[in-house]
C-alpha cells in the first residue's frame, strides 16, 4: 500500500456546516471517498491510501483537476483505493463533490 | 484427552453417557447435582443430521429436566462441507440449534462449553460458541483455518501472517488466541470436576465475551465498537 | 425497477427506509476502520463494510444494518460484527418495531479470522436475545454476494427472510465446498445447479424464506412493510414444531440428489421449469405447495 497527500490553497467552495459525503466502495478496480468539512485553514487536504505503489504522478494529475473543477476550501478528502482507473476515480470524486456540495448550508 | 476419561475426570461421582456414532448425550452427576451432556466425538463434522440430533436434545431436557444445567462437549472438524447438506439448509440446522439452546438459557439452565479435542469454524460457532461460558482443555485445537490456507486464499505471504501471528491473536489457530479475545474463558486444568462447578456457579447468561476479551487485551475494538454504536447519539 | 442486487448497501438503505429518513451512527466519518486489514497492507473501508443507523419504515421506528459485499465480500470483522452486535443491543434499549439485517455475505473474514467467528457469534447470541424480548429481527437477501457463513447461520435465527431469487442463502459456499472436497462434490461454475442449490426459489419452497420478490427495491420494501406486526416466538412449542418440521425434512428430502427432486417430491409440477419462472408466475406455481 502506499499512502499518499496532496493540499491545495485557494479553493472558494467552502461548506463548514455541511455533512460528511461518501461514494463509492474499496472494491477491486473501485475506491471510496469520503469529502468532510475540516478547519484547515482555507486548505483542501486529499490523502489516499492506495493499495497500488507507485502511481503518485498519476494521482496528482488526477486530483489536481479534480481540484480545478471543485475547488474546495477547508475540506479533507479521503480516498481509499484498491487499482481504480483514473477515470472510475474522477467519476468518484466528482460524485463525492457534488454530493457534498448539494446539501442545504 | 479421549471422551470417557474426560467423563470420568467431569463426572467422578457417575456419568451415564450413550453414543450414537459421533453422537453423544447423556448425564452426569456433579456437586451441584445432576448435569445434561450433549456433544460429539471423532472430530465429527457437523452436519444437518447432527445439529437436529443436538436440537433435539436440548429440547427433550428443557421439557424433562426444567433448569438443568447442560454440558457442551463437542468435538468437531467444522460444518460438514457437501451439497447435499447445503441443499437441505444446513444453515437451518444449526441455526435451530442455536435456538434450541436459547429456549434453555432463558428457562434458567446454564449452558456450559468445553472444548476437549477440535472446534472449528462453522461447528465451533453452532456449538461451544453459543455457550454462557465456553472453556477448552489446554492441548484443544481452535481454529477457522490453517495459516497455508488463509495465504492462498488471501494471497499474503505465509511468512508474514507467521510473523504477525507471534504477536496478534487475530487470525491464527490456537486456543491460547480465543482465550486472549475473551470467547474462551479459560483453560481447564488438574481437577475437571471442580473447574465444572465453578464454571456453573460462575456462569451468566449475558454475553460479556467481548469485555473479557478488552480486558486481556486481545481484543480491543470490539467492546468499544458495540458500545459506540448502542448510545451513538 | 431499481435492483436491489446492482445496488450498493447505501443505496439500498436509501431506498428501502422512508425518504429522507436513515440516520447512521458511527458514518464513515468516525472512521471505525479495520486496523487488523491495514496492519495485513490490505486497504480498509471507513465504515468496515457495514452501515448501522436508525429510520422509519412507513412511518415506524426501525433499526437496520446493511452488509457491503463490494467490500471483502461482506465479510465479517472484529468493528463490522461490532457494530452489527451494538445495532442490536441499541434495539433491547429503544424497542424499535424492527430490526433490519441487510445481509450480504461470505462469512467470517479471515484477515482476522478469530475476531470475525467470534463476533459472529456475538452476532447471534445478541439476536436471539433481542427477539427474546419481543423485538424481531428480519433479514433481506438479494444482493450479489449472497449471504453464507456464519451470517448463513444469522439469517436463519431470525423472526423471516426476504429473498430474491437472485438472492442465495446457504453455510458453506459452492466454491469452499469445490476447492475441499472437488468438482464432482459442487462445481461452483454451474451457475443454474448453484442456484438451484442455495438461490431464492429453492430457499421459499423449503420454508427457510418467508417471502420471495422481484429483484426490486421496492419490491423489497413492500415486503419488509408487510412482515412490520409479526411478534417474535422463541417458545418451546415454537421450537418443537420447527424441529419437527426439520426432521420431516430429512426424512423426505435427505436422499434426494437435486433440487429438482425436492420440488418433484414436493408435488410442484414441472420442476425442472422451476428455474425459469419469473417471480410472481413462481409464486402462483407453487402456491400451497412450498413447505
Amino acid at each position: 500500500m502506499e499512502k499518499l497527500t496532496y493540499e491545495f490553497q485557494g479553493g472558494t467552495f467552502s461548506r463548514p456546516k455541511n455533512e460528511a459525503k461518501l461514494v463509492g466502495v474499496v472494491g477491486s478496480g473501485n475506491l471510496e471517498v469520503l469529502i468532510e468539512p475540516a478547519d484547515l485553514q482555507g486548505r483542501c487536504v486529499v490523502e489516499v491510501l492506495t493499495a497500488a505503489r507507485g502511481f503518485g504522478a498519476i494521482w496528482q494529475a488526477v486530483i489536481a483537476d479534480f481540484f480545478a473543477r471543485y475547488p474546495l476550501a477547508d475540506a479533507r478528502v479521503s480516498i481509499n483505493d484498491v487499482g481504480a482507473t483514473p477515470a472510475v476515480v474522477s467519476l468518484r470524486l466528482d460524485q463525492a463533490a457534488e454530493d457534498f456540495l448539494g446539501d442545504a448550508q | 484427552m479421549d471422551v470417557k476419561t474426560l467423563l470420568d475426570r467431569l463426572f467422578p461421582q457417575n456419568h451415564d453417557v450413550r453414543f450414537d456414532g459421533v453422537y453423544l448425550s447423556g448425564e452426569g452427576e456433579t456437586s451441584r447435582g445432576p448435569c445434561a451432556v450433549i456433544g460429539s466425538i471423532d472430530a465429527a463434522p457437523i452436519g444437518v443430521e447432527l445439529a437436529f440430533q443436538m436440537a433435539g436434545e436440548v429440547l427433550r431436557i428443557v421439557r424433562e429436566h426444567p433448569g438443568r444445567a447442560i454440558v457442551l462437549l463437542v468435538d468437531t472438524q467444522g460444518q460438514r462441507l457437501s451439497r447435499r447438506d447445503e441443499l437441505l439448509g444446513i444453515n437451518g440446522y444449526m441455526a435451530h440449534l442455536a435456538k434450541c439452546l436459547q429456549l434453555a438459557r432463558n428457562q434458567g439452565h446454564k449452558i456450559i462449553g468445553l472444548v476437549y479435542s477440535q472446534a472449528v469454524s462453522g461447528g465451533f460457532l453452532a456449538s461451544s460458541l453459543l455457550a454462557d461460558r465456553c472453556y477448552a482443555l489446554p492441548d484443544a485445537e481452535v481454529r477457522v483455518m490453517n495459516l497455508p490456507a488463509m495465504s492462498r486464499i488471501t494471497k499474503i505471504a505465509l511468512e508474514r501472517l507467521e510473523a504477525l501471528s507471534q504477536t496478534s491473536p487475530v487470525f491464527a489457530p490456537g486456543v491460547e488466541n480465543y482465550v486472549r479475545m475473551g470467547a474462551i474463558h479459560g483453560l481447564w486444568e488438574g481437577d475437571l470436576a471442580a473447574r465444572l462447578v465453578e464454571a456453573l456457579d460462575a456462569a451468566d447468561s449475558a454475553d460479556l465475551r467481548r469485555q473479557w476479551g478488552q480486558q486481556r487485551g486481545g481484543r480491543l475494538l470490539a467492546q468499544d465498537v458495540s458500545k459506540r454504536v448502542r448510545h451513538y447519539a | 425497477m431499481s435492483s436491489y442486487y446492482e445496488a450498493s448497501a447505501r443505496e439500498r438503505l436509501q431506498n428501502l427506509l422512508d425518504p429522507g429518513s436513515f440516520q447512521e451512527f458511527l458514518p464513515p466519518s468516525a472512521r471505525a476502520q479495520s486496523p487488523h486489514l491495514l496492519q495485513l497492507e490490505t486497504p480498509a473501508a471507513f465504515d468496515d463494510g457495514v452501515i448501522v443507523g436508525t429510520a422509519t419504515l412507513g412511518g415506524a421506528k426501525v433499526l437496520a444494518a446493511a452488509q457491503e459485499g463490494g467490500f471483502m465480500g461482506g465479510a465479517v470483522g472484529e468493528v463490522h460484527g461490532a457494530k452489527i452486535v451494538g445495532l442490536l443491543e441499541r434495539a433491547l434499549d429503544e424497542r424499535p418495531a424492527a430490526v433490519l439485517l441487510l445481509v450480504e455475505s461470505g462469512g467470517v473474514r479471515l484477515h482476522e479470522a478469530n475476531a470475525g467467528l467470534i463476533a459472529v457469534s456475538e452476532i447471534m447470541r445478541a439476536v436471539l436475545a433481542l427477539r427474546s424480548a419481543g423485538v424481531p429481527v428480519f433479514v433481506l437477501d438479494g444482493g450479489q454476494f449472497g449471504c453464507f457463513g456464519g451470517m448463513g447461520i444469522v439469517a436463519r435465527l431470525c423472526d423471516a427472510v426476504i429473498i430474491s431469487e437472485e438472492g442465495r442463502l446457504g453455510l458453506s459456499g459452492p466454491e469452499v465446498i469445490e476447492t475441499t472436497c472437488g468438482v464432482e462434490e459442487f462445481d461452483s461454475r454451474d451457475r443454474a445447479l448453484v442456484w438451484r442449490t442455495v438461490g431464492g426459489k429453492h430457499r421459499y419452497l423449503l420454508g427457510e424464506a418467508k417471502e420471495i420478490v422481484a429483484d426490486d427495491i421496492a419490491a423489497f420494501r413492500a415486503a419488509a412493510l408487510a412482515l412490520l406486526d409479526a411478534k417474535p416466538d422463541l417458545s418451546l412449542d415454537a421450537l418443537a414444531a420447527e424441529h419437527e418440521a426439520l426432521g420431516r425434512r430429512i426424512e423426505r428430502f435427505g436422499s434426494a440428489a437435486d433440487a429438482t427432486d425436492i420440488w418433484r417430491a414436493m408435488g410442484l409440477e414441472n420442476p425442472e421449469k422451476i428455474p425459469v419462472l419469473e417471480a410472481d408466475d413462481f409464486r402462483a406455481a407453487t402456491a400451497g405447495r412450498r413447505l
